[in-house]
């Protein structure tokens, strides 16, 4: 084990030497260690998270043809620095008849309910908080706590419309958290295993993003969904209720609300990462060629891994910016007549096709599993194609046959 | 006092003091936060007994969909009565009595039983236990006409609540 | 196995410790001069209408008990999709089986117009 292999526990181990040497009991030592190395993976998530400010505005302004922040330092990297000051320094102004403990516990749980996400992650193969075996639900338990914080939120502003739009956002996303569970047992039964890391691993032969594009596509779907971002965005819609349910809320307890999201945002395109890209693996096992093992040291690992997470981070910026908002009757009619079906009907074809092709070659396995996503998509849209068409022929008036025209004398 | 006991004292402490304060908060969204503290507490006692897949499923389902279904139906009634009303009646120490008493017949109950403080054996190494759960689930001499019959309990509920909201909707 | 529990309980109280320090340290540096107005609840810049409780939509609810039901089938799903690996093909069936069941409810709830928003 040396420290390129393995640097997280390679200092631990250093560390736990030298604190039991200053005779310290091995347990305290090993508490003390956590500490530091959850201190580390928090500022190291909160530095990204600062980066991701400049990221989203430099992002948002170039999508609508224009400069975005370049004032503060080369190219306005240190505008983030700028807002958080800003945002420490502006009064706290609570609203009357406001529920003041919930009102206050609100942001913090929105904020750590992100934070806690990081804990599973897995930055390389050896860079990683705990590796539970469990990791897909705790991924979702998680996100239940995001969703609490919002109804806090919303119900302690004593403010109609921050209700409503805690109403709407709950509602939207517990909505759109029933896809996102079903497609998250496609990596599961490819994988044969919860742990994320596991997941990652099984990779290593193809991607999933191969093996399944379809559950790939509802993956992204219901993630931009549950983070609350544009097009499912009814919560924060500007042009209807100014900031949803976070409207009350100033200083630095919105910041934790934007910040947060931004984090979450980030946090589910490394998940997109590591389901459906390969996570911190590499390419298509070229990793394993001679020329190019220095892929599988852990740094390196963690930067694909950084990598892929911002081309994850960059589509659903993509989608936010380029299509306009959805109502939320057609939202919530989308995802329990179409997301909900179409996901089971991906999962029972992941079962029924694992079990059948696992014992054919390799390729053969691939084009199955390939073919039958096409086949799925391709019904689909067919079914959505009739359907339109019925509806645009009950729409039509009926065409009257032409009438004599009255002459003008 | 092992650690692990001490962790347990203390999670005991906030699963009974967060259900007490459900009982007897005034604020009917505040009591329904205290159990969803409540909740918490027991998916960190799955968790103290290597549970793991029970903790976070206690986290999803009860946290994430029962406490929030607790909260719409709280908000379902009007704010007025959220606060106001008695708390307590006048013959409150009838039933207080009578909780007391099967407290004390219970725990003489548990005390009486062989083996108690006999500790657990430990698990098997490399034992995982979410795949057990599901070979136990699967296996036609297992438990699988319990989990096909838990499905179609669900649809009861399913269509015992479209039934019920599509009653009120007429 | 225990030290996986340990490891995230640490990590949700200095989770919880993280957010709350900048809070704590902008109450100390913010300035601080309430008045009725700047208190007064926010409604696009105009006096409030109203109570400020609207009447609760019966449509979440009824949509929040659908997703319960479909939250606990698919927790239930989990245990099932890790043993296909393991065990033959008459396992997949049953959980067919499972899915189809629920399936029918949905059916049942979209013809019965549950779904619909309005």
């Amino acid at each position: 084990m040396t420290f390129w292999n393995n640097p997280i526990n390679f200092i631990g181990n250093w560390l736990t030497g030298v604190l039991t040497s200053w005779h310290m009991p091995a347990a305290l030592a090993t508490i003390l260690l956590y500490i530091v190395g959850i201190v580390v993976m928090i500022i190291f998530a909160m530095t990204l998270d600062i980066g991701l400010v400049w990221v989203e505005r430099k992002v948002v302004a170039r999508f609508q043809d224009r400069l975005g922040p370049n004032r503060i330092g080369p190219f306005g990297l240190i505008q983030p620095v700028a807002d958080i000051i800003k945002m420490v320094i502006k009064e706290d102004i609570t609203p009357a008849g406001a529920d003041k403990i919930v009102y206050n516990i609100a942001p913090v749980l929105a904020a750590t309910s992100v934070i806690l996400l990081w804990a599973i992650l897995p930055l390389a193969s050896t860079i990683y908080g705990v590796d539970l075996n469990v990791g897909l639900l705790y991924i979702v338990a998680a996100g239940a706590l995001g969703t609490l914080a919002i109804i806090m939120a919303g119900w302690s502003s004593n403010n109609k419309y921050a209700l409503l739009g805690a109403f709407r956002m709950v509602s939207n996303m517990i909505s759109y958290e029933i896809p996102m569970v079903i497609i998250l047992l496609v990596p599961t039964i490819l994988a044969n295993t919860m742990s994320v890391k596991g997941i990652t691993q099984a990779q290593s032969g193809m991607w999933f993003a191969i093996l399944s594009p379809l559950a790939l596509l509802i993956f992204l779907i219901s993630a931009i969904a549950e983070l609350g971002r544009s097009p499912f965005d009814l919560n924060e819609a500007e042009s209807e209720i100014v900031a949803g349910f976070h409207i009350e809320y100033t200083g630095m307890k919105f910041g934790w609300f934007y910040a947060g999201e931004l984090l979450h945002a980030f946090t589910f395109g490394g998940f997109m990462a590591i389901f459906f890209f390969g996570g911190y693996g590499g390419f298509f096992g070229l990793e394993k060629l001679g020329f190019l093992t220095w892929l599988n040291i852990p740094f390196v690992q963690a930067l694909v891994f950084i990598a892929k997470a911002m081309f994850g981070y960059w589509v659903i910026m993509w989608v936010k910016y380029s299509v306009p908002r959805i109502r939320i009757d057609h939202m919530l009619a989308f995802n329990w007549k179409f997301l909900v079906p179409l996901s089971l009907v991906v999962l029972v074809n992941t079962a029924v096709l694992n079990k059948v092709l696992i014992t054919l070659p390799s390729w053969l396995y691939v084009l199955g599993m390939f073919g039958s996503n096409i086949l799925i998509g391709w019904v689909t849209i067919e079914i959505l194609r009739a359907y339109g068409r019925k509806q645009r022929k009950a729409g039509e008036k009926p065409i009257s046959p032409a009438q004599p025209q009255e002459q003008v004398a | 006092m092992t650690a692990e006991q001490i962790i347990f004292l203390l999670t005991g402490v906030l699963v009974l003091g967060s259900a007490f304060m459900v009982v007897t908060v005034r604020n009917l969204l505040h009591a329904a936060l205290w159990l969803v503290a409540s909740l918490f507490g027991v998916a960190v006692l799955y968790a103290i007994l290597q549970a793991n897949f029970l903790a976070v499923v206690q986290v999803v389902i009860y946290i994430g969909a029962i406490a929030i279904l607790f909260i719409f139906a709280v908000m379902l009634t009007r704010r007025q009565l959220l606060e106001s009303g008695r708390q307590t009646r006048s013959s409150w120490w009838i039933p207080a009595l009578l909780g007391l008493l099967i407290l004390i017949g219970l725990v003489s109950l548990i005390l009486s039983v062989p083996g108690l403080d006999r500790t657990a054996s430990a698990m098997p190494v490399g034992l995982d236990t979410v795949q057990a759960l599901g070979t136990a689930l699967v296996s036609p001499d297992a438990y699988v006409l319990p989990f096909e019959v838990a499905s179609v309990l669900m649809l009861a509920a399913l269509v015992g609540a479209v039934y019920v909201a599509s009653v009120d909707k007429k | 196995m225990q030290n996986e529990w340990l490891y995230i309980g640490l990590f949700l109280v200095i989770g919880i410790i993280v957010p709350v320090v900048p809070l704590v340290f902008a109450r100390l540096v913010a300035p601080r001069k309430p008045n009725k107005i700047k208190q007064s609840t926010y409604e696009c810049g105009i006096e409030t209408v109203g109570d400020s409780w609207v009447q609760f939509k019966a449509q979440y609810y009824i949509f929040a008990l659908v997703f319960l039901v479909f939250d606990v089938e698919s927790v239930f799903l989990f245990p099932w999709a890790l043993t296909l690996k393991q065990l033959p093909l008459f396992v997949v069936l049953e959980g067919i089986l499972f899915i189809g069941i629920l399936v029918a409810g949905l059916v049942y709830a979209w013809r019965k117009g549950m779904l619909e928003w309005v």
